[in-house]
């Protein structure tokens, strides 16, 4: 099991009409489709992510989500997912504010910046850190918008959104999500988020 | 109609015939877009693979311009050309004919074995010529569909092309939403750019201005060569990308010893435009070619729904695989991304690919893994959910 799909399995309903940001394998949709028999749609940057994707009979548009969802209408899926998928965009807050926007709810779920490894690593090496939950150089890593779990809950005020559920995680080695309830900025290693935008307000921004 | 011959090469579909299907005599002609009626009206076709007692496994190829009915295979065992897209039909391939039933006809307007305006009117008994009604890119299909309820096909499996190709089978699933399971459309668009309609009118005229034109009466003389040859030089540069042609061509001359440069000095790039130009006289009708490309010129799917692609696809019923080529300038990516973009509004299930490539526009005519697994894969998984 791959980072974060207990957790996402957990809280799809059965039959949820879902859009995956970032399926890339498109490995979480099967599995949502075999156990929870969702309406299951992706969105994946790369030629090989969506060839894997149309291998495994699922539908999936190549895109780049910084500019890809300004065409669907409000409202247009039970859940929209970016599974370690926010940190790697260019623009977190059009994506967020579309996410919200066209999903009904959405999960996010990222590496968690403020973990006490990923913090110790930088402080006492001072060097940008390298680790389980951020395997690349700062040159050649893919995560552009590094964040951590209090900055996802301070966002939520600016953004005009509310936290359904936070299951911030520690990932064990077995592949299982340990809930870790104590300190999550500091003890849990990835954040997982359900919001969904304030009822009966105009989105900000 | 397909045999096996052993010593043509072992995937191949083996030799196969053309077969003609003949509808519309009075007082059933087919009502064209513009009002007009055509009639009787014939039908080029190839099949390939066998039709299964379900009838559920029929796969409708369309071809794009310069195209015909012979997708796959060869006329006969000293046969050195294939059909135009052998490299992906045939036994073990994408368009696996040990699967599926394959079927491929020459649209209408065309000039290889269907209906066109070198085809005898039946008012007067010369060949059409100017006379033969305008075609759109609708009408096409609705003569396929007349061969597909012939064949005994109540629903295609998928309908596939590229290019023009393409925009039948776009139109395919918006004209008979409930007879098309899935589409495969590959570098095409809901209408052509400005550009194009350029690049085709500047291929028009040089067929115009050829004097044995002579406004489309030309079938008892002598036919315009010079036009229609350097239409399709045009044609050709609109197909490859600057790099491809440069990789291809670079700045080499044909006669590789040339010392001095001369006003007559063939570069290889030249050499083979003039090629493709001589060997396209000698397969198509001038007139075909304006008929067919006005009809790519008028398909406008927008236009068709009001100004918004979104509604074109309401209430189609398909599934999709679109696929598009990075270094496509005649049918841009930006093109498929609009088709894609109308799909997913209407909550349809749609895929599409962005294949990065050198060889511009005819890159589907070409051989690429991408293109093989994809259509493998998506055809594969259409059939598995069609038939549960």
């Amino acid at each position: 099991m791959t980072v974060g799909y207990d957790l996402v399995l957990e809280e799809i309903p059965e039959h949820a009409k879902v859009l995956d940001l970032g399926c890339g394998d498109g490995s979480l949709l099967v599995m949502l489709q075999e156990k929870k028999k969702v309406k299951g749609f992706g969105v994946e940057i790369s030629e090989e992510g969506v060839s894997q994707c149309v291998e495994k009979g699922l539908y999936c548009y190549q895109a780049d989500i910084d500019d890809g969802l300004s065409d669907y209408k409000d409202n247009s899926f039970d859940y929209v997912i970016l599974n370690q998928t926010i940190q790697n965009t260019k623009r977190p807050d059009y994506v967020i504010n579309e996410v919200l926007r066209i999903g009904k709810k959405a999960i996010i779920s990222f590496p968690n910046f403020a973990y006490i490894s990923t913090r110790s690593y930088l402080m006492f090496r001072g060097t940008m850190p390298v680790n389980e939950l951020l395997p690349y150089e700062w040159y050649e890593s893919p995560n552009i918008h590094l964040l951590t779990i209090s900055d996802m809950k301070k966002m939520a005020g600016a953004f005009s959104f509310d936290i359904l559920s936070e299951k911030n995680f520690f990932y064990s080695r077995k592949g299982k999500s340990i809930h870790v309830k104590c300190f999550p900025n500091l003890l849990a290693q990835y954040g997982f988020f359900v919001i969904e935008k304030k009822q009966g307000n105009v989105l900000s921004k | 109609m397909t045999k096996n011959v052993k010593h043509i090469e072992k995937e191949s579909v083996g030799i196969v015939e053309t077969q003609y299907f003949t509808f519309g005599d009075s007082p059933d002609e087919l009502l064209l877009s513009n009002g007009e009626k055509l009639g009787p009206v014939t039908i080029a076709y190839e099949t390939y693979g066998t039709l299964n007692s379900e009838k559920n496994n029929a796969i409708l190829l369309n071809h794009a311009l310069s195209g015909s009915a012979h997708a796959a295979g060869y006329y006969s065992a000293e046969d050195k050309n294939p059909g135009w897209w052998d490299i992906y039909v045939g036994p073990g391939k994408a368009f696996d004919t040990n699967i599926y039933y394959v079927i491929c006809s020459n649209v209408i307007s065309g000039c290889s074995g269907s209906t066109g305006p070198s085809s005898v009117n039946p008012a007067t008994g010369k060949p059409y010529g100017l006379d033969f009604p305008m075609i759109t890119i609708s009408d096409m299909v609705n003569a396929q569909y007349h061969l597909v309820k012939h064949l005994g096909i109540d629903k295609l499996l998928a309908v596939s092309g590229g290019s023009m190709g393409g925009m039948q089978a776009l139109q395919w699933t918006i004209s008979y939403p409930e007879m098309v399971n899935s589409c495969i459309a590959i570098a095409t668009s809901a209408s052509l750019s400005a550009q194009g309609i350029a690049f085709n009118e500047v291929g028009r005229q040089a067929i115009f201005n050829d004097p044995s034109w002579n406004n489309g009466k030309y079938y008892d003389g002598e036919v315009p060569r010079a036009g229609l040859s350097l239409a399709r030089m045009i044609g050709h540069i609109t197909y490859l990308s600057e790099k491809h042609m440069h990789e291809k061509f670079g700045r080499n001359f044909q006669d590789s010893g040339v010392k001095v440069k001369n006003l007559s000095s063939e570069y290889t790039v030249e050499s083979y435009l003039r090629h493709q130009g001589i060997k396209f006289v000698e397969r198509f009708d001038a007139n075909s070619y304006i008929y067919i490309t006005r009809a790519i010129d008028h398909f406008d799917l927008k236009e068709d729904y009001g100004g918004n692609l979104t509604f074109a696809f309401e209430n189609v019923e398909a599934n999709y695989l679109v696929i598009s080529f990075t270094t496509d300038w005649l049918y841009p990516s930006n093109n498929s991304r609009e088709i894609v973009r109308a799909l997913r509004v209407n909550g349809k299930n749609v895929n599409y690919t962005d294949i990065v490539t050198d060889n511009g526009h005819d890159s589907f005519l070409l051989p690429s893994d991408v293109i093989e697994k994809n259509i493998s894969n998506f055809l594969k998984n259409e059939f598995r959910k069609s038939v549960n």
